[in-house]
């Protein structure tokens, strides 16, 4: 049986602008329940963002940041527009898409080990390359020695970690999250922040953060892609210059103290603070 | 079932040896102050027993009525030194374990069908529903005329009345599977096979247990239901024989024969749970 190699399953280089290697083009999301009014979710959302870039999106509760990035994942419909991944038009969920959740949903029934393994089962790729995959991602986020274990054998913030390495293991071309770090303590998340930081600048992804927390997404991001309240649309979109690599301690400089105050602005004009 | 353990502080775990596994050991051991059920228990056998064979003799209960415990163990021993006895023990452990394995093997086939094919669950259902409301003991008869005295209608009758609590478990855990770990799988392109045998399958494993725990009972009820009804062996007639002959403490010994049956069918599906289904401990039990 021939085994699909994860590389491949990308288009080549030269077909895809890298400068726009995740494409939203007039996004509007519509949700029509059968018995009540129909709500818009999403209104004429645009924007592009670079091959290996970091990028969060944020805004007040309900404004469908993560509708966004369910649409990005292909698990929800859009409603007009268009959204492309790699060049590829996002109908369904796409192969070449890893994502993070809320909670880290691992299968308790199998070692982290086998739930880090997880897409490269359900796709069908080479085991004994992904295999070395794993190992060296659980490596890289400091779970080597607990890949025997099961979830319910670690803590939350360990958990989370194996969750995110699960969604690089069949080297995705985008790494999508959904609020992943929500769930934990203060301290942990900071702490998560950093390893995230670490993992993305040494697995070179392209990442989409969908957060609540903007210090968070301006510690992070190369750009923040602020939404509005419901119906979301882009208030704007803020690069954040701060040189990188990024310790904990760029938090305190007073530039990122003024992209903070400049995206809490938004939230304070719309009259909710999140 | 938990799948977040609280989160303590930061946490990267050094490269090395693993840190042991928080102790289960000690909670294990043989701690009469913690655990006063494990004195509590036995006392309340002591005492039911003393008071029995005390208190029978006191108030002068006739042995027809209600033997001593003393004389429902010599009963016991009695019996346990027959070959006659092990016999029908054998007829009826058969019965129930044949019947048992139709009526689950059954259920989970016809469970899986209804649970993953929306218009067999819509067109089922209702005469399933119906069909759970006759009592099936009540059926016994028909089957002893339909399959005669052998071990056959025995069979059939622990079959069907272990397939109905086996059933609504396992069409309950094929359902209880968790819509986020669903969601997970088909982010990272799982069809629905995949996702039935990766997330469904192993959810639905602690409630196909609980049907089990409950389907052993009822296969031997059902086997001795059947036995009363008609039939030349087994220990719902060896029950019977020992009514005729107003063998009180001889029935007294049958009951415990049955009653140590279910407690060991009950231990070892226990034992094999907590191996294939490690990670779930007690999930609610749905009777029938």
């Amino acid at each position: 049986m021939a085994y699909r190699t994860a590389t491949r399953q990308l288009p080549t280089p030269a077909t895809v602008d890298e400068s726009s290697w995740i494409e939203v083009d007039g996004l509007h999301k519509l949700y029509q329940p059968r018995k009540s009014e129909p709500t818009l979710a999403l209104s004429d959302v645009s924007f592009t963002v670079r091959r290996g870039e970091f990028i969060s999106v944020v805004g007040p509760s309900g404004c469908g940041k993560t509708t966004l990035l369910k649409i990005l994942a292909g698990l929800s419909p859009k409603s007009q527009g268009t959204v492309r991944i790699a060049g590829q038009e996002v109908t369904k969920p796409l192969p070449q898409v890893g994502m993070v959740f809320q909670a880290p949903t691992l299968l308790p029934w199998r070692t982290i080990f086998d739930n880090v393994m997880v897409p490269a089962e359900v796709q069908k790729l080479d085991p004994a390359r992904h295999r070395k995959r794993a190992q060296e991602l659980l490596e890289m986020v400091g779970l080597d020695g607990f890949e025997r274990k099961y979830p319910h054998e670690l803590s939350g913030g360990m958990q989370q970690r194996a969750g995110i390495c699960r969604a690089l293991v069949h080297d995705p071309a985008v790494l999508l999250m959904d609020e992943p770090f929500g769930a934990l303590d203060a301290m942990t998340r900071e702490y998560m922040n950093v390893e995230l930081l670490r993992i993305w600048r040494e697995s070179g992804q392209t990442a989409v953060l969908v957060t609540h927390s903007i210090p968070e997404a301006v510690f992070l991001s190369d750009r923040v892609v602020v939404l509005s309240p419901r119906p979301g649309r882009i208030a704007e979109i803020i690069s954040i210059d701060l040189e990188r690599p990024r310790e904990l301690g760029v938090m305190s400089s007073d530039r990122a103290g003024v992209y903070v105050e400049r995206i809490r602005r938004h939230f304070n004009a719309a009259g909710v603070i999140d | 079932m938990a799948t977040t353990n609280p989160v303590k502080a930061p946490d990267r775990p050094r490269t090395g040896p693993v840190p042991p596994a928080p102790e289960p050991a000690k909670t294990r051991r043989l701690d009469l102050r913690e655990r006063p059920q494990l004195w509590l228990v036995p006392a309340v056998f002591v005492v039911v027993v003393l008071l029995w064979e005390y208190g029978v003799q006191v108030l002068g209960v006739d042995e027809y009525v209600l033997p001593r415990p003393t004389q429902i163990v010599d009963a016991l021993w009695l019996q346990l030194t027959n070959d006659l006895f092990w016999g029908h023990l054998w007829v009826t452990t058969q019965e129930a374990l044949v019947g048992f394995a139709i009526g689950v093997g059954a259920a989970v086939l016809l469970g899986t069908f209804i649970s993953q094919i929306k218009i067999v669950e819509a067109t089922l259902m209702p005469y399933i529903v119906a069909f759970q409301t006759v009592p099936k003991v009540a059926l016994a008869p028909l089957f002893v005329v339909w399959f005669g005295f052998g071990l056959t209608s025995k069979i059939v009758m622990a079959a069907v009345i272990s397939f109905f609590p086996m059933l609504v478990n396992v069409i309950e855990g094929l359902r209880a599977a968790d819509a986020d770990k669903i969601q997970m799988l088909t982010v990272f392109g799982a069809n629905k096979m995949q996702i039935f045998r990766m997330v469904r399958l192993p959810s639905a494993l602690p409630f196909i247990f609980a049907g089990l725990d409950i389907g052993i009972v009822f296969a031997i009820l059902g086997a001795v239901v059947g036995e009363f009804i008609g039939a030349k062996e087994g220990l719902g007639y060896l029950l019977l024989q020992t009514n005729y002959n107003f063998d009180i403490a001889g029935m007294f010994a049958v009951l415990v024969v049955l009653s140590v049956m279910g407690l060991l069918a009950h231990f070892v599906i226990r034992l094999v749970q907590r191996k294939v289904a490690f990670w779930a401990e007690d999930t609610k039990v749905i009777g029938a």
